[in-house]
């Protein structure tokens, strides 16, 4: 086919308008997508990351035809989003995280035999082709009960599974590991890593920092509508290069020592994590300065677990990136 | 032959999730008895048995109307509710095709308020069950039912354009019923109404399900019921696609 790229953003920019209150209606604007330009070569495994309310939802719907650009183009395939939805239809799934989206009083057999239907998968492949796909989500065995009695990562398996069923070339995954555990995420992941082996082009969302540092090929980190950074993981972390990491577990730091370690020289950024009783506290600072001391100085007098120093590793990297923006 | 597939897979799954809501199975539980009770106190009067079998039928199609009426007109927002509509609307066929089943699948749910009505009739009150055309009224009853779902996706692509669908759908149960003639004959009914009842499949499908019940040509008001029902089935299938454009552009297939 033409195009070298499956999927090809050309300055996507995206204003929801929304109109609320009823006496007396007030338009509110949102720019949530502002310019995003970008390409994913075919069979590449792609992320999207960045904090809640980035517009990673909303440029991926603007890709999968969901969405009209409020400005640009994009194609998927070769084909134009807005005006060759079929064709780019044909050629795209999607699966999103949550538990919605599912025909609950129906059996994950009916929800997949009417979702092939719809999708057009020739008749005579569809038992094998669902059965095929209920063996790798690991639902077989519980295809006969409602959707209903599902628990959350039963559901998102589902969807999972109804997202490959006619075999896209492009598949578009907002944030699919949500609610899955830990084991079935793993499988997840390796679903996900033999799709893009075998050519399928794999378009990423995922809060999970490990996970797109495992899988991805490349990441966008998008925060308020823009790309802030784009590269390889490697590239990325590099980008946190001369960035040493302080971790120190505390219990009860008042906000002021937190705000007098932000103000310590050399210091980049500090971040406080609650685990239970305890406090992780992360401080980021300049590589050539050793702010160890300092920090434990400022925080005498508090109970301390462990304190650690390290690498920086993506999760930082994607941090420094998002907090810079 | 796909597309026919797609129509008859899709309408059996959602007539099974529709009839399924617990909402759905009390109503059907409920509303045929009354029906049928209603059905035989208004005319026991005329102490006529066909008149009886006639009164029945024309109150099981009442029961068709209504639930393709309130499905059909919500067909839309349910989906959207249940988070369907984007995954729906996402596959790579018409709009009007993915919506069609699930409003035809309204109407074949109604059926068992009128095969209930029917039953309860016979159970309860003992109203005899001989048809003057069995055959046709079988005939009549399935594209009644097919040619209100088309009906039906007329309601669900203008429903959704408009602010108080619901209100409209409450306000249109009554003289629908009224108007078509499914309870009383329209000959009682005053002259301005005929215009209007003629452009109604309801009607025509009524009309046939009660020749076929107590004897009439029968074939000629099949006819135009379905002929009616094409003519709606290709305005909405126009009003969807727009419908589903603009709805792409205001960002409304998602529960924002
Ligand atoms: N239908 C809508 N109407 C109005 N505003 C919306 C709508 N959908 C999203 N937004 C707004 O657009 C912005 C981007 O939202 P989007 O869902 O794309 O973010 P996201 O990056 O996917 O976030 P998350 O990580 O939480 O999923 C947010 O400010 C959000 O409030
Ligand atoms: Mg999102």
């Amino acid at each position: 086919m033409g195009s070298d790229y499956a999927i090809e953003a050309d300055d996507l920019r995206r204003t929801y308008r929304a109109r609320t209150g009823w006496l007396r209606p007030k338009r509110t604007e949102v720019e949530a997508v502002r310019g995003v330009t970008f390409t994913v070569g075919r069979g590449e495994l792609f992320g999207l990351l960045g904090p809640n309310g980035a517009g990673k939802t909303t440029t991926i719907k603007m890709l999968n035809t969901l969405l009209i650009p409020t400005s640009g183009t994009a194609r998927v395939c070769g084909h134009d989003v807005v005006e060759q939805t079929k064709e780019v239809r044909r050629r795209i799934g999607y699966v999103f995280g949550g538990d919605r989206g599912l025909y609950d009083r129906l059996s994950a057999l009916d929800n997949l035999r009417y979702f092939a239907e719809l999708y057009g998968v020739a008749p005579r492949e569809q038992k094998r082709r669902i059965a095929e796909l209920l063996e790798l989500v690991g639902l077989a065995g519980r295809e006969r009960e409602r959707v209903e009695g599902y628990s959350r990562g039963m559901r998102q398996r589902l969807h999972i599974a109804r997202g490959l069923l006619h075999s896209p070339d492009v598949l578009f995954l907002d944030e699919p590991s949500i609610g899955v555990d830990p084991v079935a995420a793993r499988e997840l992941r390796r679903t996900v890593g033999d799709l893009a082996a075998t050519g399928t082009t794999v378009l990423l969302t995922t809060h999970y920092m490990a996970e797109a540092d495992e899988l991805c090929d490349r990441i966008a980190v998008i925060a308020d509508g823009e790309i802030q950074a784009l590269g390889t993981p490697a590239e990325l972390r590099r980008r946190a290069d001369g960035l040493r990491v302080v971790e120190v577990e505390a219990y009860g730091v008042p906000e002021t020592a937190v705000d007098a370690l932000r103000g310590l020289p050399g210091v980049r950024e500090t971040a406080v994590e609650v685990k239970g009783a305890l406090q992780l506290l992360t401080v980021h600072s300049d590589a050539h300065v050793d702010v160890q001391g300092d920090v434990l100085r400022e925080l005498a007098g508090i109970r301390l677990g462990r304190v650690n120093s390290r690498e920086p590793t993506l999760e930082d990297a994607y941090v420094a990136i998002v907090s810079t923006a | 032959m796909r597309t026919l597939r797609l129509l008859t897979v899709g309408t059996l799954l959602h007539a099974k999730q529709i009839s399924r809501s617990p909402f759905e199975v009390a109503i059907a539980l409920v509303v045929p008895v009354v029906q049928a009770t209603l059905a035989v106190y208004l005319f026991r009067s005329g102490g006529e048995q066909h008149r009886l079998l006639e009164a029945a039928v024309g109150a099981g199609v009442m029961g068709v109307w209504s639930s393709v009426l309130f499905g059909s007109g919500g067909a839309i927002q349910n989906q959207r509710w249940q988070g369907t509509l984007e995954m729906i609307m996402l596959a790579p066929r018409r709009p009007a095709l993915v919506i069609l089943p699930i409003t035809i699948a309204t109407g074949v749910t109604g059926t068992y308020a009128l095969l209930a009505t029917l039953v309860w009739g016979r159970v309860l009150y003992g109203i005899r069950l001989d048809f003057a055309h069995p055959v046709a009224f079988v005939v009549a009853a399935v594209v009644c039912v097919i040619g209100l779902g088309m009906f039906g996706l007329l309601l669900a692509s203008t429903f959704v354009l408009m602010r108080n669908a619901n209100a409209l759908a409450n306000t249109l149960e009554y003289p629908v019923w009224l108007i078509s003639g499914m309870l009383v004959p329209i000959t009682v009914l005053p002259a301005w109404t005929t215009p209007i009842a003629a452009i109604l499949p309801t009607t025509w499908g009524a009309r046939a399900l009660r020749e076929a019940t107590s004897g009439g040509p029968v074939w000629p008001s099949i006819l135009l019921c379905l002929g009616i029902s094409l003519v709606c089935l290709v305005i909405g299938a126009l009003t969807l696609t727009h419908v589903e454009r603009r709805a792409r552009a205001a960002a409304t297939l998602a529960l924002a």
